[in-house]
């Protein structure tokens, strides 16, 4: 018997959720909502005494501000009523968690089928047609892939039924294991891989079929009682594991390459000749490297108790079809990529990083788009609940902008971990597996979430794309299991842990069993959320909050009976084994065997075509001589530069206590810092910089300038808060369009060539500034075809880097801090302005957005590494009282950001600033050069700063003023004089409440 | 010798390592144990002098703010946490803690009824959740031990739901009159009580930052002292370094320290 319970809040209590709704649907949707009124619905389908649902109903109700009813609550005058709630199997952490309260309650554990479902009623007031409302249903308060949208006028209302019915699928799928055959045309083969979403290319499909033809594998299947042919669950299981977000085949391919000139290059794996070959040049120079690109995330030392982990990752598939979720998810998964790094990581910090298209976006949109505004609010809230509810504070976080996002929109998320060096005495990175070892599954049970997440990301996204695809994180079953896992660290009660991702168990453990040499699971013995689940189901579903163990066999009831005590679902489901071979039953029944050397190396290389033609790309007419005053307010208010403060402040940076240089800083805590510091523990004053750079307008010039800038910025900013040359690390992330050459992608070889060159220029800077990548991911797939309109993400790299900090207390911050100090610019500013924040600007001014061409800054990585110890010299000296690396927009908003900072004034004389030839204005205030800083110091140590300057680009170039105006001229003319006010305003009303 | 802080862990409470450091460094000896250790055998909390419910997000906030916790341990411990009460003990609960408490009923505790919900922390006006630094002030005629001598601090919020509410005035009019209100929201430039967000970060009546029983020994508070131990965690902690203004501990201590001073002295 199921029971509704409706709670609503009392009379006289504000009502911010339905005030928000109705100022959303008058201000974006511009409809005449007078008024919401919320409440909120749980079926209960527990049995239940009359009591024990009297009882229930008194505590789902604060007898503070609540009345609820069970069955109808009296409704207030209203004109529609909207319900929205879960689709069936769709995770309810709500629904979870009363599920847990009237658990508590009763006294007794619920039963497999019994569960509580939520809802939510939006009661409407407004002269609104049934369309209005349901667009403001389907748009506004839920989203159809995952929830159902109930719409009801005022009448209908009155004359419905009272419904109690749970969202539960009440009839399954009896068990079926079915096999595909292989032996067809190409044109056969291609539609086996097309409708199951297996994304599988003819070359692999061909070696599939291949292995099992081989006489030893068919003679090994007979003996288990397999058909001939493949079953679904080990094409699924193959498809997954070959899968691009798995395999990164792009990156492993063979590249055939010509440049300009008609150059030709083969370049065995970008992966292994850039990436990796960068780090395993640089680690014969550092001794802090641990565990690099072979674990969940990278490991470096951090001092003789502790290393560090840190890993980035995206999730931008899930995200496009349903923001909240695709994001909490991407942050709640990132989390176990540490927890699940060597003996597992503790949890220190998280970063963020977003690119959509502008919220203000008023074109068409391709159908089956979201809003952009939609987009970003749901990614924001997704990783806002993500990590408050995880209890880890966020660091770094920033958003980028540009129309080419609108189809797919990109979401970073990145953790960072702690974990003592030694653990029962064992290196804590160390991981072994021994034949014998229990399989054990731990953390939620698995329903049809997520399932062809890894294959599904591996394709451009199109209109039928499944929601199934999409998972929805739980933070607080994930917060007790990684307690839980912590806990059973400490005791020794497991061997090797990794999480469940992209891919869930069929990846997990395709990992694991190549530390034993085997593994022999049964999928009946997994925990599910639901009955009717198949074998291949149970094998790829994504549920979250899951971790994989190689538990000893003399440990197996220890660490089960720990998860029981700390309510934490753990099971064993198999045996690591050493036969070679990956054996997947259900019950008795055999229905996957899979060799694990076919399984790991049997997919077929690539081999992609690259063509390298410079791009041309018209600059703007240059703009008149004369006051930027308005230029710099443009540029301060543009939505790259804009403060992002009114979103940040809904994340929770300070649990822990730990944060040092925090994401916002100055006298009013509103500035951007250029990087954050943060302790990793109580007991030293050492710490960690967090930092990083991105810049994908530069790729429409060349990306390999694009890469070299955006790691210069990751370095620059841990230099100019006082993170040293030879200690930070690096970490790449690249986002690309499809590279790869076919009918829906005629320009794959210059999208392939612009990645070539990013690798190179990957592997040049990194190598010469002693910045070993440790970890990195990549999505290559980002491209959209809704609508009939393909829209290609431009070649995105987001560069992180992580360094020590021996003592915290030596931070430098990006603020003015005292008028009459002295303000220098070091580093040279050139005539570079291609792709940069003001020709973009200017570019728009002018009606022609694209014409943003011009020079795109270079880097001399001699020079900057002279600059750079010198910084780091002066800073150790504590010579500096303030240091900021401009970015976008150039000295300009760098003067002007430091200035709001210290809320005082500077007087800058432009043409002190070290240059290159004869710069026109424009290139003195608003070029992007790579490698500069503006700093102040005290006026008595001016002459310090400068002796330690000698020989490099460094430059007087004004003072810090009382008064609060922002004034640069130069010998010609004055180019700039704001008041602070006017400044800040710019700067912040962008984005500020939205 | 020190005395002893029990510290419930579990079910998404998370600012254990932070409070266990703030105990430790004012003299106290705090012990983290989880919840279902504690409501196995209740009575060990008599072993103890004092109690924390800290922050976090136990339950995820559904169903609001600490209901969902609040009932697991009225089900299981209310007896003994009455007779703890009633032994002079020490309770203390930060933002999540402090909403676990107003549910349970510990506070206001007005009357010697320390388990009806009589209060509410009720979603910000601004509708959000926020973590930025606000300054309270501290009132002298409150019989709060953790909050003696005090009277300006800076000290960061992290909530979505701190707003204290009623709708019963003269009950407010009750806690005011009994001293219960130890700390509010103030404008540092004053040092008044304010209504004006950010400085008020969640539009709480009388500008309540945190509430306390008529005992003054069980105390609860929106913002969070324990994340205020470094000098460093101030936001602005580079200009007092430069004008010679850090303070060798962070303020948030403070608190802490009352309490041992207390504990130590009873």
């Amino acid at each position: 018997m199921a029971y509704r319970i409706e709670i609503a809040l009392k009379r006289g209590v504000h009502d911010g959720r339905g005030a928000g709704v109705a100022a959303r649907a008058r201000n974006f949707f511009h409809l005449p909502v007078t008024g919401c009124a919320t409440r909120d619905v749980f079926k209960v389908d527990v049995a239940l005494t009359p009591r024990q649902l009297r009882e229930v109903q008194k505590i789902f109700t604060d007898p503070v501000i609540a009345r609820s009813a069970i069955g109808r609550l009296a409704a207030p005058a209203f004109d529609w009523l909207v319900e929205t709630s879960f689709k069936p199997g769709v995770t309810d952490n709500l629904g979870r968690t009363a599920q847990e309260v009237v658990t508590d309650t009763i006294g007794r554990p619920l039963a497999a089928h019994e569960g509580v479902y939520t809802g939510v009623h939006y009661l409407l007031k407004g002269t609104l047609t049934r369309e209005q409302v349901q667009r403001l249903g389907r748009d506004l308060l839920a989203n159809e892939l995952i929830q159902s949208i109930r719409v009801f006028s005022a009448e209908e209302w009155a004359a419905a039924p009272v419904d109690a019915e749970p969202p539960v699928i009440r009839d399954p799928a009896a068990v079926e294991v079915r096999t595909y055959d292989l032996s067809g045309s190409d044109a056969d083969l291609m539609r086996i891989s097309r409708e199951g979403i297996l994304s599988l290319s003819i070359e692999e499909l061909y070696a599939i079929r291949d292995y099992f033809n081989r006489p030893a594998v068919l003679a090994a299947r007979t003996g288990l009682g397999l058909p001939a042919q493949p079953t679904d669950v080990e094409l699924e299981c193959i498809a997954q594991t070959w899968s691009e977000h798995c395999k990164h085949k792009i990156f492993a391919a063979n590249v055939h390459y010509v440049d300009e000139t008609g150059k030709e290059q083969t370049i065995d794996s970008l992966f292994k000749s850039c990436i990796r070959a960068a780090t395993e040049k640089i680690r014969k120079d550092i001794n802090w490297l641990v565990s690099v690109f072979t674990d969940n995330a990278g490991i470096i030392r951090f001092d003789d108790r502790y290393n560090i982990s840190f890993k980035c990752e995206t999730h931008n598939s899930p995200s496009a079809l349903d923001p909240y979720g695709g994001a909490i998810t991407g942050i709640v998964g990132v989390n176990r990529d540490p927890m699940g790094t060597g003996m597992g990581c503790e949890l220190v910090c998280n970063t963020w990083g977003y690119c959509f298209g502008s919220p203000f976006y008023a074109g068409d949109l391709p159908a089956g788009l979201m809003h952009p505004r939609r987009i970003r609010d749901g990614v924001h809230q997704g990783v806002i609940d993500g990590g408050n509810q995880s209890g880890i504070p966020w660091t770094r976080g920033f958003e980028r902008f540009d129309e080419r996002y609108l189809g797919k929109p990109l979401v970073y998320c990145g953790t960072i971990g702690k974990i003592p060096r030694l653990l029962q005495e064992r290196p804590s990175e160390r991981k072994e597996i021994l034949p014998g070892d229990a399989i054990v599954m731990c953390g939620g049970r698995i329903g049809k979430d997520g399932i062809h997440g890894a294959t599904f990301s591996s394709e451009e996204l199109r209109h039928e794309s499944p929601a199934q695809a999409v998972q929805i994180g739980d933070p607080i079953t994930q917060r007790k299991m990684y307690e839980f896992l912590m806990e059973a660290r400490d005791l020794g009660l497991f061997r090797a842990l990794t999480d469940n991702g992209a891919g869930g168990l069929s990846s997990s453990l395709g990992e694991m069993s190549s530390m034993s040499g085997g593994a022999e699971i049964d999928l009946a013995k997994a925990p599910l959320k639901y009955e009717g689940l198949q074998p291949w189901e149970i094998l790829l579903s994504e549920a979250q909050e899951r971790m994989s163990l190689a538990v000893q066999p003399e440990n197996v009831a220890a660490f089960l009976a720990l998860a029981r005590r700390r309510d934490v679902e753990a099971d064993v489901i198999g045996t690591f084994t050493d036969t070679g071979a990956f054996v997947v039953k259900h019950g008795d029944r055999v229905v996957g065997r899979l060799e694990m050397e076919f399984l790991h190396e049997g997919c077929p290389k690539m081999h992609i075509e690259a063509r390298w033609q410079p791009p041309q790309v018209a600059a703007p007419a240059p703009l008149r001589a004369g006051s930027r005053n308005r230029a710099l307010l443009g540029l301060l208010g543009a939505l790259n530069v804009c403060s992002k403060e009114f979103k940040s402040r809904q994340y929770d940076g300070e649990v822990k206590g730990l944060s040092v240089v925090k994401p916002f800083v100055g006298v009013q805590s509103d500035m951007p810092s250029d990087a954050t510091v943060m302790r990793v523990d109580y007991a030293s004053h050492a710490g960690i910089i967090l930092a990083e750079g991105i810049n994908p307008f530069f790729s429409d010039l060349d990306t390999y300038a694009m890469m070299a800038s955006v790691i210069d910025e990751a370095v620059r900013r841990v230099v100019s808060v006082g993170g040293k040359l030879g200690q930070i690390a690096g970490l790449d992330n690249f986002c690309w369009p499809d590279p790869v050459l076919s009918e829906k992608t005629p320009d794959g070889p210059y999208k392939m060539a612009q990645l070539v060159r990013a690798n190179q220029a990957l592997y040049d800077i990194c190598t010469a500034y002693l910045v070993p990548p440790i970890s990195g991911k990549d999505s290559m797939k980002n491209d959209s075809v809704r609508g009939g309109r393909k829209i290609s993400i431009p070649p995105t790299v987001l560069f992180s880097t992580i360094a020590k900090m021996d003592d915290v207390r030596k931070a430098v911050t990006m603020s003015f801090k005292q008028a009459g100090d002295a303000i220098y610019v070091i580093g040279l500013t050139q005539d570079e302005l291609g792709a940069s924040e003001f020709h973009r600007w200017l570019a728009d001014e002018q009606g022609a957005p694209a014409n943003y061409g011009g020079t795109v800054p270079g880097l001399d990585v001699l020079r900057a590494l002279a600059t750079y110890r010198v910084m780091n010299s002066v800073i150790e000296a504590g010579l500096l009282r303030s240091s900021h690396t401009p970015t976008l927009g150039g000295l300009a908003v760098a003067f002007a950001l430091a200035a709001l900072g210290g809320d005082l004034g500077a007087d800058i004389q432009l043409d002190a600033a070290p240059h290159t030839g004869d710069l026109r204005d424009d290139a003195r205030l608003f070029a992007e050069s790579n490698s500069r800083f503006v700093v102040t110091c005290a006026p008595e140590q001016a002459a310090a700063l400068e002796e330690k300057f000698r020989g490099l680009s460094c430059a007087r170039v004004g003072t810090v003023t009382a008064a609060r105006t922002l004034s640069i001229r130069t010998a010609a003319r004055q180019l700039v004089e704001a008041d602070l006010d006017t400044l800040r305003k710019a700067f912040k009303k962008t984005l500020q409440g939205i | 010798m020190n005395p002893k802080i029990l510290i419930i862990t579990g079910y998404g409470l998370n600012c254990e390592a932070e409070s266990h450091h703030a105990w430790t460094l004012a003299g106290a000896a705090p012990e983290l144990v989880h919840l279902n250790d504690l409501i196995e055998r209740p009575a060990r909390l008599h072993d103890y002098a004092g109690l924390m419910f800290i922050g976090g997000f136990s339950y995820g906030d559904h169903m609001g703010s600490g209901l969902a916790f609040g009932a697991r341990v009225r089900h299981h411990m209310q007896s003994d946490l009455a007779r703890f009460i009633a032994d002079g003990k020490l309770i203390l609960g930060v933002c999540n803690g402090f909403q676990i408490m107003t549910k349970l009923g510990l506070l206001p505790g007005l009357n010697g009824d320390y388990f009806t919900q009589k209060i509410v922390l009720m979603h910000n006006d601004c509708g959000a959740f926020q973590n930025f630094w606000v300054t309270l002030r501290f009132e002298g005629n409150s019989p709060c031990v953790f909050t003696r001598n005090l009277d300006l601090m800076p000290l960061p919020i992290r909530h979505g739901e701190g707003k204290v509410f009623t709708l019963d005035r003269p009950l407010l009019d009750r806690i005011e009159q009994l001293g219960c209100v130890p700390c509010r929201y103030a404008d540092p430039a004053t040092g008044l009580a304010t209504d004006q967000f950010p400085l008020n970060p969640n539009g709480s009546l009388n500008a309540i930052a945190g509430l306390c029983d008529p005992t003054g020994r069980v105390f609860g508070l929106m913002p969070h002292p324990e994340a205020y131990l470094f000098p460093e965690n101030h936001p602005q902690w580079d200009l007092q370094k430069l004008r010679g203004t850090l303070p060798a501990q962070g303020a948030g201590l403070k608190l802490f320290q009352n309490a041992v001073a207390f504990l130590k002295s009873s």
